[in-house]
């Protein structure tokens, strides 16, 4: 009998994509995609059932090893494409992965605007609070007052948190985990999916290579550990007084709130249109008639 | 508070005192590193409970104590190139060791 980690590496990755593959030595980037795949796993769903969309980044590099319906698309647009697919075929679970620049900078209007909307996509989006790929830049996310390739003396621009963004965005299920729990962020991935309506899961990761080494937060390992001790969860964090919250970040489910789905609603809409479309075709072609002749 | 402490102690007991009805119940696991995949990132051994997963001088993870693996699963949930494996490990019967 194969184990289930045997069975994720022969299954669901695409052998001929060159791995091992392209993400630095200890990315929290591979530990999300395994637990992406482990959700998956774990919910039964089949693979020609799946979308999973990327936009351009570090983590626009997962589609690409998943052996999924798969499609890598421009920056910040990975939602746009998702909705598209979500319109054409409602069957289908689509899954967006993206990183925090790609979601917030490059597509913040798309990614506030499908959370209002309240698409039935799921959106995983990485945060690793800088540009990784480009060379360190930094992004909405990265904190006051760290070092980047173009914050050198510091960065004078706050961050916003993305899961608050996307609660009071209106989606329907916000959640938040860290790499160093990974079997958390499995359920919060799985709940997500599970979730019909626009449900968010917001992974707080390491790029040591790029953000660590500029701000002296240590390698993968230290920078993982530190997400280990400022992780507080959710019922926790409710009981804690703001002093002890300090420098802390809350994970778990942030909002889970059922509410009419867009998708759903633009289904229904098509089939009254039809109706009334019948009823009236022949009212209306006279009218079209009239109005061309006046 | 006393109350509380001493139930807790009461329950420690009676594993220290039955060591060996524990260690034969125990399972063991085979750890597999599939070396092609690996970086060598060190999260393994970093977060490693037992502390078993050593790194050669290429910083290449090995194990050489198999038996004290608890199986918890950390290092392969947690790695991020797939390259690490756990699987029931079923222990050698008839060894020749324990006849003399």
């Amino acid at each position: 009998m194969l184990e289930r980690a045997e069975i994720i590496r022969k299954e669901y990755l695409r052998h001929d994509k060159k791995f091992p593959h392209v993400w630095c030595p200890g990315c929290g980037n591979g530990i999300v995609m395994g637990a992406l795949l482990r959700g998956i796993h774990g919910l039964n769903l089949s693979k020609d059932e799946v979308v999973l969309a990327s936009g351009i980044g570090c983590s626009g590099r997962m589609p690409t090893y998943i052996d999924f319906n798969t499609i890598h698309t421009t920056h910040g647009r990975a939602l746009t494409f998702c909705t598209g697919i979500k319109l054409a075929k409602p069957e289908l679970t689509v899954i967006t992965v993206m990183g925090d620049g790609d979601a917030t900078a490059i597509g913040g209007n798309h990614f506030i605007h499908a959370a209002r909307r309240n698409i039935d996509l799921t959106a995983i989006i990485i945060n690793n609070s800088t540009y990784g790929m480009t060379g360190g830049q930094y992004s909405p996310t990265t904190p006051f007052g760290s070092k980047s390739t173009t914050s050198v003396y510091g960065h004078v621009e706050h961050a916003f948190s993305i899961a608050e963004l996307a609660v009071t965005a209106g989606a329907s299920f916000v959640a938040r985990g860290t790499v160093y729990h990974a079997v958390h962020l499995e359920e919060m991935i799985q709940q997500a999916i599970r979730t019909r309506g626009f449900s968010v899961v917001e992974v707080i990761s390491n790029c040591h290579v790029q953000h660590g080494r500029r701000n002296k937060l240590g390698g993968a390992v230290e920078m993982i550990t530190s997400y280990k001790e400022n992780a507080v969860l959710v019922g926790k964090a409710a009981k804690m007084s703001p002093e002890e919250l300090e420098g802390k970040f809350t994970i778990g489910v942030l909002a889970n709130v059922k509410k009419p789905i867009s998708t759903e609603q633009y289904q229904r809409v098509i089939v009254e249109a039809r109706k009334n479309s019948h009823k009236n075709s022949s009212e209306k072609e006279k009218n079209g008639i009239k109005r061309y002749e006046e | 508070m006393t109350n509380n402490d001493k139930n807790t102690n009461a329950e420690k007991e009676p594993p220290a005192s039955t060591p060996k009805s524990a260690k034969k119940k125990r399972k063991l696991y085979t750890v597999t590193f599939f070396h092609n995949w690996c970086k060598s990132c060190g999260l393994c051994s970093a977060f490693c409970i037992k502390k078993i997963i050593l790194k050669d001088e290429t910083g290449r993870p090995y194990i050489e104590d198999m038996d004290s693996c608890t199986g918890c699963r950390f290092c392969e949930i947690h790695c991020p190139d797939f390259a690490i494996t756990i699987k029931n490990r079923h222990p050698v019967r008839r060894s020749t060791d324990d006849n003399g």
